[in-house]
């Protein structure tokens, strides 16, 4: 019986590798202004992992 | 350690170093709970009576937990520190967002203003168009290889420049392609000055528009006045119905501040969602300790509450076919950030900075006035290394706090305007933040449980 329901997650590892590029939008600059977070932020990189 | 926590029947298990997000059913609530600290048969022996089932059933799962330990996926090491700084070394000098204050001034006097009725604590001024073409230069020539590029147009209450917001906006299309750099444009406005031009120019020019709207029309009206004292909600609401039905799909948000005179919110975001507005942020009011506006300790159980019952409410909207969206609750597990945005921090002082309406830089529109921050001007560039390496400095692992916080992976180690107003450092803890940080990314979650157990079938 499974007990446990893994969701589909990016692999941080592997991100290590090809990430890092830079292009995703700045954590402050969008809606809030005033408490960053990064978890909402799309990743826009074209070559990611 | 893995980060346990449950909204209602939808049990959780977060792994911190992995990032990576479990369903649970309660015997591996039970065994995870337990698997650090006892051997397979211990727990299976205790959990046989505390739960009634078999220790062969109970064993299976803990081998289910031991398999996903083996695949990295749960009780993973941090073994991303060391490319903490890296990615700040390799961008050093790389600016890529600027928040432009075309305004100090404002047509409103909003009474829990963090940039005092837009004058950030100076005097008024109206950025000139040289100031803003130097500063959209400055953006370029520091941009490296950079493609995309931010400007907010920030204020005080930007339309109040209106005209030079436009010609930059022009001046920044008539350069893009030479550089080979893509602006797009933030403005964030109280509304009162929008007609149809705006409309029609915001529509076409901005990437995303933030409007200022705190709800409830007398909660609205408390704080959002002008400066002969009378509320703004008649005025605005109409027209940002106007400019979202003409926008056409294109990202907005209706952005809320709550206070101590409403950490109920919920009964705003549900105002919001009665004008027809889907696209919504609602942010807790920064301001000083004992300001009457401030948030207290009182209000925290209210406003934890409030964020389980916004998940509860766009769950129940989502299965009836009315979704919408709130800024926070945004997250792309699948594709979201790469480990070296996830650990870098939040940019200010760096890739993002400030400026002033005389050309100043500062590292972030928070700061701006506070003069031992000043960074530089847009003439000369950066001339404070001091500070621009005490902002590049912060990251996850700045912060002694954040090294055993379970959220560190999706709050990168939090804003460091905010710690520097709570505690007297940029590398401070501003921990009511945390708390609020950290609810709404178990709601962001659990959403995203129920969405895939939807998607199941499941529910």
């Amino acid at each position: 019986m499974e007990h446990i329901k893994t969701l589909t997650t990016r692999n941080l590892c592997e991100s290590a590798k090809k990430g890092g590029c830079g292009e995703c939008q700045t954590s402050c600059q969008s809606a809030c202004k005033t408490s960053c977070g990064i978890a909402n932020q799309q990743c826009e990189n074209s070559k990611k992992a | 350690m893995v980060h346990r926590f449950h909204l209602d029947d939808i049990y959780m298990a977060v792994d911190p170093c992995s990032a990576s997000v479990h369903v649970l059913d309660e015997m591996a609530w039970e065994v995870i709970g337990r698997y650090e600290e006892k051997t397979r048969e211990e727990i299976a022996a205790e959990l046989s009576e505390k739960l009634g089932e078999s220790p062969e059933e109970i064993g299976a799962c803990y081998d289910q937990v031991t398999e996903l330990k083996e695949r990295g996926l749960l009780f993973a090491e941090d073994s991303f520190e060391p490319m903490a700084g890296e990615l700040k070394k390799r961008t050093a000098g790389v600016v890529k967002a600027l928040c432009l204050h075309v305004a100090h001034t404002c047509n409103l006097n909003c009474a829990y203003c963090f940039a005092s009725q837009g004058k950030y604590h100076g005097e008024r001024a109206v950025m000139s168009f040289e100031v803003g073409k130097q500063a959209l230069d400055f953006l370029v020539a520091h941009s490296g290889s950079r493609r995309n590029l931010e400007v907010d147009f920030f204020g005080g209450e930007p339309l109040m420049n209106f005209d030079v917001v436009k010609r930059l906006v022009a001046y920044a299309r008539s350069i893009e392609a030479e550089a080979g750099k893509r602006f797009r444009f933030t403005l964030t406005t109280n509304g009162m000055l929008i007609d149809d031009e705006v409309i029609d120019f915001a529509n076409r020019e901005m990437s995303n528009v933030v409007l200022s709207l705190d709800g409830r029309k007398e909660i609205h009206d408390r704080c959002r006045v002008d400066y002969a004292g009378r509320g703004s909600w008649d005025t605005v609401v109409p027209k940002f119905q106007r400019l979202v039905r003409a926008r056409g799909g294109k990202n907005y948000y209706i952005r809320g501040t709550f206070t101590h005179a409403n950490p109920d919110f919920l009964e705003d975001i549900k105002v919001m969602l009665d004008l027809g507005f889907t696209e919504l942020s609602m942010e807790p009011v920064v301001c000083a300790e004992g300001d009457p506006a401030a948030l207290t300790a009182e209000d925290l159980p209210v406003v934890l509450r409030q964020y389980e019952d916004l998940a509860r409410l766009m769950l129940r909207r989502e299965r009836e076919g009315k979704p919408f969206t709130f800024y926070h609750y945004m997250l792309d597990l699948a594709d979201g950030p790469c480990i070296y945005k996830r650990i870098s921090g939040c940019g200010s002082g760096t890739e993002y900075m400030a400026v002033t309406p005389w050309g100043d830089l500062y590292p972030c529109h928070q700061f701006v006035g506070e003069e031992a921050f000043r960074l530089g001007d847009v003439w000369q560039g950066v001339t404070r290394e001091d500070v621009r390496e005490e902002f590049a400095a912060c990251n996850v692992y700045a912060r002694e706090e954040c090294r055993t916080c379970w959220a560190r992976l999706y709050c990168s180690g939090g804003c460091a305007a905010n710690a520097y107003h709570a505690t007297g450092s940029v590398r401070g803890v501003y921990e009511y933040g945390c708390e609020l940080f950290r609810k709404r990314m178990e709601c962001a979650l659990m959403l995203q449980a129920a969405r895939a157990m939807d998607g199941d079938g499941k529910a």
